[in-house]
This record gives structure tokens, sequence and C-alpha cells, in this order.
């Protein structure tokens, strides 16, 4: 049978790796965001806008390192934006959320229109190679898959212990996640509601520009307004089928990348020939939906998420 | 316990004044509290309580005066000062987060922000000596949202104890308790006083405050009017000072039973999350009677509540309403039938907080004659009941076009009261009629609902304060994870005694005997 050929094929997973990456990130970025009370609607839009400054730094001379640290300090100036709306302002994070989505995509098309007047195919840039890491990439299967990746990948999945420890096991991750349960209990020990949340929006949208500029560096090596194309709203779906926890997040990206690799590789055998192309594009996203159904019944949402917290009110 | 004079103050307030604008909250407020002394702070609502405490916790800054915590000034305006100081607070509304287990609620924000590791094995060792010391026994890692309301507020008292507080502030401590937790709130509290901590105690309640406190600060409108030993006073005269008249409370005569008007024959419904459903509860509800439901919230009240109020239908059992059984039950069947109802919570349910007066007195008439006809309102007439009942129950407001949202408590509900008593119901389901209310509110209710019962109504009286209960129920039931204890005669239980039955003793026994 085709597909057990294709799910043993290690070309197969490598993809499914590559293209969990910037899902990764973002779902990340948007889990620490919600974990502290604010749901970011942004991440579309921040995505797209990391995409371009990454891809653009490195274009205009930078090294790739600090592409990405470009793209960082972009995302987080958008998250800086959205947490000064939604947090002291305590505006609807619905609309705020959209509205950065929408003035973070527009403001790139303007600044790659401004940057590059009169390009009609975009340019390229050398992006990040794979890292053989050595003797572990050599074992079948696994070694291809998981070791023979981009170091941007590499990142994500260190990233993900990263924010599970500081989000367990240190002081500031339960002050972060006692502000989305109840922001009142953090108030009452002096700490401020609203520095936690801003900063968590912050680096929480740095890290969606992260996963943004992994497609322009990483995946591919230039940038297409088209390609960040929903991965935002993916990873919002990604952050609740994760039950809000980062190992879960992670487990649920790749699944829903394997998806993704598995109808691209199944439209190109016999069977894909006779079912209309949309039907497989599909799939990975009705599953998404059937898995979301199932993981997330009893997932404890953060209590005060989309809550807004003003001093003083009762 | 202390040598009164000699003793150290830990806590002085000196002359505080807060004004909101042209309304003086806190008027030189004055108060000493010296070390293993519990001083009861006692007011209305709207007294000045909250606001003192809020300035004392640098939520407000006052006007005038400062705050001293172990002979130094405190700086106004800073949350943490308070904290660092011995000061812990217990509020009436936990500041528990529910997802998180005990130790990280009571560990959250007390080691510094950034560090790599956050010390448990020493946190769990000190929470652990904490609860021996001071009998709170809970589960550290117990999800929060998974304790009852007791261990709930121990939790609380465990957060303060472990940010070394030397001074607890309790706001309403007991407003949620059973009896028995009371009792175990007490002696907690006892073992505190006893190893030199300082407690300020604000309640309304007055038997607790003769109970626990060894002074009383009374506050009115602002002010301090009276402060005294509990020894040289008694429940009559610090109410009398607490409102500042003579409290009236009603005289409750016997009502005289007529013929049930709704009756529950076996009836269960399914459980709602964590709240109960009615387990096989039977219940007859009859004219010229005061039936009251004792019980800790959540344990089937809310279930009962929406049967009557037409909100939910039996899974089992029947409904009969007097006549033939009903095919359709619903929320407007039930008032259609006569039965007002007084909701529990008169911001959620029982009032639409930006509609007018007027538009919130007509919520339960509005679709009928003569509030409107052929689907047209009939605005002068609804405006001419709301001003009979404005008139009639004496709201305070500016008139009928207010906002509802800018009346007191107390003014809302006589509102809900004057919507309900105006339709002469024959059955009065009143939800915690007075949460929230001061005396003098809180006597006009009681009033309303016995003039009702005289005239005839059936009144069920769901409360959780027993002392409400006891004055006005003909008979009484508890409700105890949804079941239903058999009626008890007006005079026939002590609180200890309904206090088993609130914990839960005494059902299958009960249930022996019925059968």
């Amino acid at each position: 049978m085709d597909i057990f050929d294709i799910l043993l094929s290690a070309s197969f997973w490598a993809a499914a790796i590559r293209i969990a990456s910037p899902l990764i990130f973002a779902t990340l970025g948007e889990l620490i965001c919600e974990r502290a009370g604010v749901l970011n609607l942004g991440i579309e839009g921040i995505m797209v806008a990391g995409a371009f400054a990454g891809w653009m730094a490195v274009y205009s001379g930078l090294g790739l390192w600090p592409g990405v640290a470009v793209a960082m300090v972009v995302g987080m100036g958008f998250g800086a934006v959205h947490s000064l709306l939604t947090v002291p302002f305590g505006l609807s994070q619905h609309v705020v959320g959209l509205g950065v989505t929408l003035l973070a995509t527009s403001s790139t098309y303007y600044a790659y229109r401004l940057a590059l007047p009169e390009v009609t195919s975009p340019p390229k840039i050398m992006a990040f190679k794979p890292w053989e890491i050595p003797l572990l990439s050599d074992i079948p299967l696994i070694g291809p898959a998981l070791f023979s990746q981009t170091p941007l990948t590499y990142l994500a999945f260190i990233l993900v212990g990263v924010v599970s420890l500081v989000l367990y096991r240190t002081p500031l991750g339960l002050a972060l996640r006692a502000a989305g349960e109840n922001p009142a209990a953090v108030a009452a020990q002096g700490l401020s509601v609203t520095g936690l949340r801003m900063g968590a929006v912050i680096v929480g949208s740095g890290l969606m520009a992260v996963g943004g500029a992994f497609l322009t560096m990483s995946a591919f090596d230039s940038f297409f307004f088209e390609m960040v194309n929903g991965r935002g709203w993916i990873c919002i779906a990604l952050v609740v089928f994760g039950a809000w926890k980062p190992g879960k997040a992670l487990l649920g990206a790749v699944l829903f990348a394997a998806f993704d690799a598995l109808q691209i590789r199944v439209q190109q055998t016999p069977l894909g020939a006779d079912i209309p192309y949309q039907i497989f594009l599909m799939t990975p996203y009705v599953l998404s939906i059937l898995a979301l159904i199932v993981m997330s019944r009893r997932a404890e949402v953060p209590a005060a998420l989309m809550v807004a917290f003003n001093k003083g009110e009762r | 316990m202390t040598g009164a004079d000699t003793a150290q103050v830990v806590l002085r307030l000196d002359r505080i004044t807060k004004r909101f604008g042209a309304l003086t909250a806190n008027d030189a407020v004055s108060l000493d509290l010296r070390r293993g002394e519990v001083v009861a702070l006692l007011g209305e609502n709207g007294a000045g309580k909250t606001t003192l405490m809020n300035i004392l916790f640098g939520q407000y800054t006052a006007d005038e005066g400062q705050v001293m915590v172990m002979g130094r000034a405190l700086p106004p305006g800073n949350p943490r000062a308070a904290l660092e100081a011995g000061v812990g607070m217990v509020h009436q509304h936990f500041t528990l987060a529910d997802n998180l287990t005990v130790l990280d609620n009571v560990t959250l924000g007390t080691e510094p922000l950034w560090r790599w590791r956050s010390d448990t094995a020493a946190a769990r060792a000190k929470i652990a000596k904490l609860s021996a010391d001071f009998h709170l026994a809970v589960d550290p890692d117990a999800r929060v949202g998974s304790l009852t309301v007791g261990e709930r507020q121990r939790v609380e008292i465990l957060k303060a104890l472990y940010r070394e507080a030397r001074i607890l502030i309790l706001d309403e401590p007991t407003a949620v308790l059973t009896p028995q937790e009371t009792d175990d709130l007490f002696a907690t509290l006892r073992e505190a006083v006893a190893k030199g901590l300082s407690i300020v105690f604000i309640s309304h309640k007055l038997h607790e405050v003769m109970d626990i406190a060894h002074r009383v600060v009374i506050l009115h409108h602002g002010k301090v009017v009276a402060e005294m030993a509990t020894t040289d006073t008694d429940r009559h005269a610090l109410a009398a000072a607490m409102v500042g008249s003579e409290v009236s409370a009603p005289r409750v005569a016997p009502g005289t039973p007529g013929a049930p008007l709704l009756q529950l024959h076996a009836v269960t419904t399914p459980d709602q999350g964590s709240a109960p459903g009615l387990k096989s509860v039977t219940l007859s509800l009859r004219a010229g009677q005061i039936t009251g439901l004792a019980g800790v919230s959540g344990n089937g009240q809310a279930a009962l509540a929406d049967l009557i109020a037409g909100l939910s239908v039996p899974a089992s059992g029947r409904l009969d309403l007097g006549e033939a059984d009903l095919a359709q039950w619903s929320p407007r069947a039930a008032v259609e039938h006569g039965i007002a109802r007084i909701p529990e919570d008169r911001h959620k349910t029982g009032t639409i907080a930006d509609f007018s007066l007027t538009e919130n007195a007509i919520l339960e008439s509005y679709h009928k004659p003569p509030m409107s006809r052929a689907g047209w309102m009939n605005w002068p007439r609804a405006e001419a009941e709301t001003q009979a009942i404005i008139k009639g129950y004496d709201i305070r407001c500016p008139g009928p076009d207010t906002r509802i949202r800018l009346l007191s408590g107390g003014n809302m509900q006589k509102l809900i009261l004057g919507r309900v008593l105006e339709a002469n119901p024959c059955i009065i389901l009143a939800n915690q009629p007075v949460r929230g209310l001061d005396i003098g509110a809180v006597n006009y209710v009681h009033e309303q609902l016995l003039k009702a019962r005289d005239r005839g109504a059936a009144v069920l009286l769901i409360s959780e304060d027993l002392d409400e209960i006891m004055a006005l129920s003909d008979v009484i039931h508890v409700m105890s994870e949804g079941r239903l204890s058999p009626e008890f005669a007006r005079g026939t239980m002590t609180p200890a005694a309904l206090g088993v039955w609130m914990a839960g003793h005494g059902f299958d026994e009960g249930l022996a005997h019925a059968s």
C-alpha cells in the first residue's frame, strides 16, 4: 500500500518536521499570550511582517541570525501596539487583534513596495542550510527526519522545553499563569498585572514573527505575500488543541504538519488521480478540526482569558 | 488575653480622610490594633470599611492621615508596602486562581520573578508546618477549584501566614461558611491570636463580633461613631450604633398555613457541572406560609430555584401546581401561574444594568396588556406603574428614566420587590433576597415578604444566613448535595442542629425515617 511506504520514508518525516517548525514558534508565542490572559489575533499579520522583515534584513546585507533578530524586534513592536491597546486600555481583544493583523499585513505590503519598487519577482537570499548533527543524523529514518534540519528548527524544539520550564518551574511563569487565571490574585500580591500581560504579549509576538521568518529564511529563500496563508489561525487552534500546554501543542503542530506532508504525497499516488486535489488540500484542516473536538473537550481554558483587568474595579 | 494599654500597637490608622468628589468616604478615621488583639470593624454597606482597607493596601491614596505599621509609616499608594510590612488580607471574594494548585496559589509572588527555579521543596515544608501550627489542613497539590469554600478560605489564610503576616485583615470571612466551618475558623483565629498575631475582623454579623472580638470599632457614614470593648456592650447596643438609631427588626407572628399551592413529588434533575441537581426532592409550599431553605450555597438550591422559576424541567418526578400537571413548563408559564421570582443575583439575572427603571420594572409584563397592545409598547402606562413602585417602595432615585446600574443594591432590590409584589403573586421564590443589603433595607425586604405571606402567598425563602431563615420561616428544610431534609417546624431546631444537616449528616437516617 502506498500510504505505508510514505509513512516509512525519511523524506516524509523530514518534511513534516520542517512544515511544523514555523507553527511551533508561532504556537508557543500565542500560548504565552493566552496563558497571561490575552488572545492575540494579530498572529497572522505578525507572521507576515516577520517573514518580510527577516528576509529583507538579510537581503540588505545583514547576516542570517541578525535577520532573525530583526524579525523578532518587528514582531515585538506589533506586540507592543497590541498589548498597549488591550491591556492598559482594556479594548476588545478580538477587534484589536484583527486590527493588528490588518495593520501588519498592509504595512508589510507598503514597506515591500517602498523597498523594491520595480521588482517583478522577489529576489532570493542565501537561506539557512541544514546542520547535520554528527552521529545522530546517521540513525536510519529518525536521523534524516530529526537531525538533518536547519538550525531554526532545532531552536523551535529547544524553545518548547524552555517555555515549559519557565511556565511551570519559575516564579515568573507562575505569576504569568496566575495573571491568566485570576489577575486580582496577582494584583493582591503587589505584582503588576499590566506589566506581566504586556510582557507576555510582546515576547509572544516576537516568537510569532520568528515563525514567519522561518518561512522566508529556512523553508524557502524568498518572500511572497500569500506564504503565511492562514498558518497564524492554525496556531490559534493548535493552542486549544494543546490545552494551553507547550508539549501537547508541539505534538499538535507535528500532527498537523504530518497530515499536510501526507496529503501532498498522496496526491501523487494513483489514488490522487481519481480524486479532486482540493479534497487533499482540505484534509489537514478537517482532521485538525476532528482532533480539536476530541482533544480539547476537557481542556482547562485560562479562566481570565480575554478578561480585561482594571485595578480598583470589582 | 492582652494587657490592654501596655501591649504594643502594631497597626495604627491615624485620622484617615478620603473624599470622592462631594462624598467623604472616610472622615478622620482612626484605629489602633494591638498585638494579640481582635478588633472588629462594624458598619453597614457604604459605611467606608472597604475604602479604609483599600487605603491600607495602597489601592487608594488617602487625602489626609497616615497608616503606621509597627510604628513605621507606610508609603501611600504602594500595594506591596502593606504586604511587606506584615499585613495580610483575606478578601471576601477570594483572590485565588481556580486552575492552579494550592501550592501555586500560596507561593505566587513570594519569590523574586527573575530566577530560574522555584524552591518548591522549601515551600512545601513551610506550608506543612503552618498547616500543623494553625490547624489549617489542606492538600498543597489539590486544585483550588476542587476545594470547598471553607478550604479555600484556609488557603487564603495560609497565603497570609506564608508571607509572615503579623496582622490579618478578614473581610466578612463567615459570609460563605456553615456554622461548623465558622467554628473551625474561629478556632484557627484564636490560635493565631495566642501566637501573637493581631486581627481586624470586618463583619456585620453581631453575634460573631461579640464572640471573637476584644474591641469593636463602628463606622457610620465614614466616621467612627463608637468604639467599645465587647465585654462592655451587647448586640443591641452595637446594632443601634451601627445604623445610627435603634433597629427594629420586623416582629414575626406565625403564619396561618393554607392549602398547598406548589408541590414537588420525588423530583430529580440532572447535575449542572459541579453543582448538584435535585435528588428525589419532595416539597410542598403552602399558602400563607414562609418555607425556609437553609444550606451552604451550591448544594442544589440553584437547581430548585431554576425548577420553580421554569428554567428547568424535572427529569423524573412531578411538579404539581394545584391544578392539572404541567405539560409546558417555562419561565413564562411560571409567571403566568403566579410565581414571582426574586433572583439570587440581582445584577446578573434580576435586572438589566443599562436599562431604565421603567424598562426593568416591566421585564415580566411587557408582552401583554396593559403594558403593550397589538405589539406596541404603552410607555406612559409603564412609566406610571414605575412611578407607583418608586413611591410605594421608597426607592431613592432621580426618576424612572434612571439607568438601574446607578442605584445602590438596596434600591435595586426594592424595585425588584415592587415588580414582583405588584403582580399579586400566589407563590414567591425569594432567593437570597437580602444578600449584600444593609440592615435598613434588610428589614424592609423582610417586612414586605411577611406582608405577602399574610395576604396568603406561599413564600420560599432560600438563604445561607441561618439567622434570617430561623427568624422568618414557618417551616424549614435543609439542602445538602441536592437532597432535601424533612420539614422542621418553627422553633424546633437550633442553629447547631441545622448545621449538622447542612454538613450532609442525618439524611440517611432521615430517609429511613420517612419510609
